[in-house]
């Protein structure tokens, strides 16, 4: 369910509110489209799902569209993603030109009309060929990592992403050297979707014991899916250094596995090293369980992510909006969110981790002290009122010279 | 922004812009000091007052963290730390200011520098911001002091960092204005604030309480 701007003005208060308003009277005047390969599944469906109605409230004429493209299509563009993310991939010339064939269908049939156009991802890149014909301001919004990308595979998408007025992406370590402005917007939650709403103790409590957890004694958690690079067997050894110190129960939870041969294979895994242990609990998860995902972070006392590579870790951001003190892996963007020793802890093995579990579960204050530093980085850097923000200024800075400081002191434009 | 009848407060958005430049030694953060932006060195000093306002920082900037943290050289974060940032009136002296603390500490040392991991590279950024007035605006001086209490960190930070520094204004907004309305008092006890050492909150906490007569400027 969409949500309306007012709905978060009691969660980060009447200046931000505000500070969106004064913004928007500024950008009214400007259409922005976004552009994207799917209006549902994915974290940037999510995201354009919750902003479009925000941006619409905020007088914002805003609207979505998706590109079409067949199983061919997606497979080469899949194929570009793991490479993209320093994944050994095959890439071969006839994939570029699957590419190129399903851009030129789409610059065909596909509508564009925007002021302001963010095409997101790889996948609608192409589309900038449309700019010398309609105008307007073309933004390319980068939401992978593409830190250490396959050469061939960024030097063919390079060439588009050049042809944009500017770039956006997530982290400084995603940055390259481009020929084009690259500005740096992290994503954001929603503090008011299921997976992060408040929830009643009780609610809580509930759900709990429907996991077969008990609710009184500590349990550490970690939410991911069954992959390697969130070691959830580094996390397993964790909690069995911790129990030699504390009484505690380990809850592994993660999306499904049945469609994915390796996480299959690393959940069957987890399952063998957990052997008969009946306070670890490793859960798969059915889709749709945003509720129950909350709950159970919300009735850990500490939340792991160990993560050896990451992206920017939204189940980081997720857990330290309640509360909970994190102990992350120091890898991408978990670092920026876990202030080492102040809104978390930064550990590099599960001897790190372990210490960390056992100096925070013999400490109730540090452990409240920590999550409410955690709670306040959160408000004030990576909610979806600061992601509207961002957006709202990119359409700003479109419509002026790139100045450090641009002083607007005259009204707004109507 | 001031005039003489009214103060108008206003607010400045940013957005951070990468620049592409990394480092990953001590060497290399030297190499590149002189050469980016003068934004973007404004922007490491001062980031972490906006972006991490709720706590006291260890480091205060973002060079000490990154040369404590990626490059465990303590003695030159601590050096970087303290360099005042309130002794400075223009980029230029604050750009100097690092290269020459960076330049005396590689004079001293006697063994090859660190490069740290790709993954802890240091990043050069720098904001581009948009001012714009909030529609707030104080009639008098106690109506000043009525304002400030609500404005937000944003125009708080404008009005006290961004307007001393970036725009060369020698003393921040507040103060100038107190100063031609007669206020020169409240002025000199607001310049005697140190904002790099206290939260965004604590520091409009502060000027309010100057205004009310209810602290002691030190």
């Amino acid at each position: 369910m969409s949500h309306r701007l007012e709905d978060y003005r009691q969660i980060v208060g009447s200046q931000v509110i505000e500070e969106l308003l004064l913004l928007a009277d500024r950008v009214r005047h400007l259409r922005l489209q976004h552009i994207n390969s799917t209006s549902v599944g994915g974290g940037v469906a999510e995201i354009l799902t919750r902003m479009v109605p925000l941006l619409r409230d905020l007088g914002i004429d805003t609207t979505w569209d998706v590109i079409k493209g067949n199983q061919a299509f997606f497979g080469v563009t899949k194929a570009f993603h793991n490479a993209l993310h320093g994944g050994e991939e095959t890439i071969t010339e006839e994939m570029f030109e699957v590419f190129r064939a399903t851009t030129a269908m789409n610059l065909a049939e596909l509508d564009t009309y925007g002021d302001v156009i963010v095409v997101h991802d790889p996948q609608p890149v192409g589309l900038i060929a449309r700019k010398p014909e309609v105008g307007g301001h073309w933004l390319w919004r980068c939401h992978i990592d593409v830190s250490t990308p396959n050469p061939r595979v960024w030097g063919f998408l390079q060439d588009y992403v050049e042809q944009y007025d500017a770039s956006i992406f997530s982290m400084p370590d995603f940055a390259r050297q481009l020929a084009i402005p690259q500005y740096m917007v992290p994503p954001s939650i929603d503090p008011l979707s299921d997976k992060n709403r408040d929830l009643s103790d009780d609610a809580v409590r509930a759900v709990v014991e429907r996991y077969g957890l008990d609710p009184d004694r500590p349990i550490l958690t970690q939410i991911s899916r069954f992959d390697r690079l969130k070691d959830p067997l580094g996390v397993m050894r964790a909690y069995r250094m911790v129990r030699r110190r504390h009484d505690c129960q380990l809850l592994l939870a993660g999306g499904g596995a049945s469609d994915d041969p390796e996480s299959a294979e690393v959940l069957r895994e987890v399952r063998e090293a957990a052997g008969n242990d009946p306070d670890i609990h490793v859960l798969e998860l059915p889709p749709f369980s945003d509720l129950d995902i909350n709950a159970l972070v919300r009735g850990s006392t500490i939340v792991i992510q160990k993560s050896i590579k990451e992206g920017f870790g939204l189940t980081v951001t997720e857990a330290l909006w309640k509360r909970k003190p994190v102990i992350g892996g120091a890898v991408g963007g978990i670092r920026l969110q876990l202030l080492n020793g102040v809104t978390g802890f930064l550990v590099h093995s599960p001897e790190g981790a372990a210490n960390r579990a056992v100096e925070l579960l013999d400490n109730p204050e540090l452990r409240d002290a920590v999550g409410a530093a955690g709670h306040e980085h959160v408000k004030e850097n990576f909610l979806t009122t600061r992601h509207i923000r961002d957006y709202l200024l990119l359409m700003l800075a479109m419509e002026h010279d790139d100045t450090d400081l641009s002083v607007l002191t005259g009204g707004p434009t109507t | 922004m001031t005039n003489q009848q009214s103060f108008i407060f206003d607010t400045e958005l940013r957005l951070v812009v990468l620049t592409g430049i990394t480092v990953r030694s001590l060497q290399e953060l030297r190499a590149e000091l002189p050469r980016v932006p003068g934004s973007s060195i404004f922007f490491h000093m001062h980031q972490e007052y906006l972006a991490h306002d709720f706590q006291h920082s260890a480091h205060y900037n973002d060079f000490a963290r990154w040369v404590s943290q990626a490059l465990r050289e303590e003695a030159l974060a601590e050096k970087l730390a303290a360099i005042d940032l309130l002794a400075f009136t223009t980029i230029r002296e604050l750009r100097d200011a690092v290269i020459g603390t960076v330049d005396e500490y590689l004079s001293e040392l006697d063994r090859p520098g660190y490069e740290c991991r790709p993954e802890e590279a240091f990043h050069f950024c720098r904001s581009r911001s948009f001012v714009l007035p909030t529609g707030i605006v104080a009639d008098d001086v106690d109506d000043f002091f009525r304002k400030v209490a609500s404005i937000s960190h944003a125009s708080l930070y404008f009005h006290f960092f961004e307007a001393r520094l970036r725009l060369g204004r020698r003393t921040s907004d507040f103060s100038r204005w107190l100063a031609d309305r007669g206020r020169a008092d409240l002025a000199a006890a607001i310049d005697a604030l140190n904002p790099y050492v206290c939260t965004l909150d604590e520091l409009r906490r502060d000027i309010v309480q100057l205004g009310t007569g209810t602290a002691t400027p030190t």
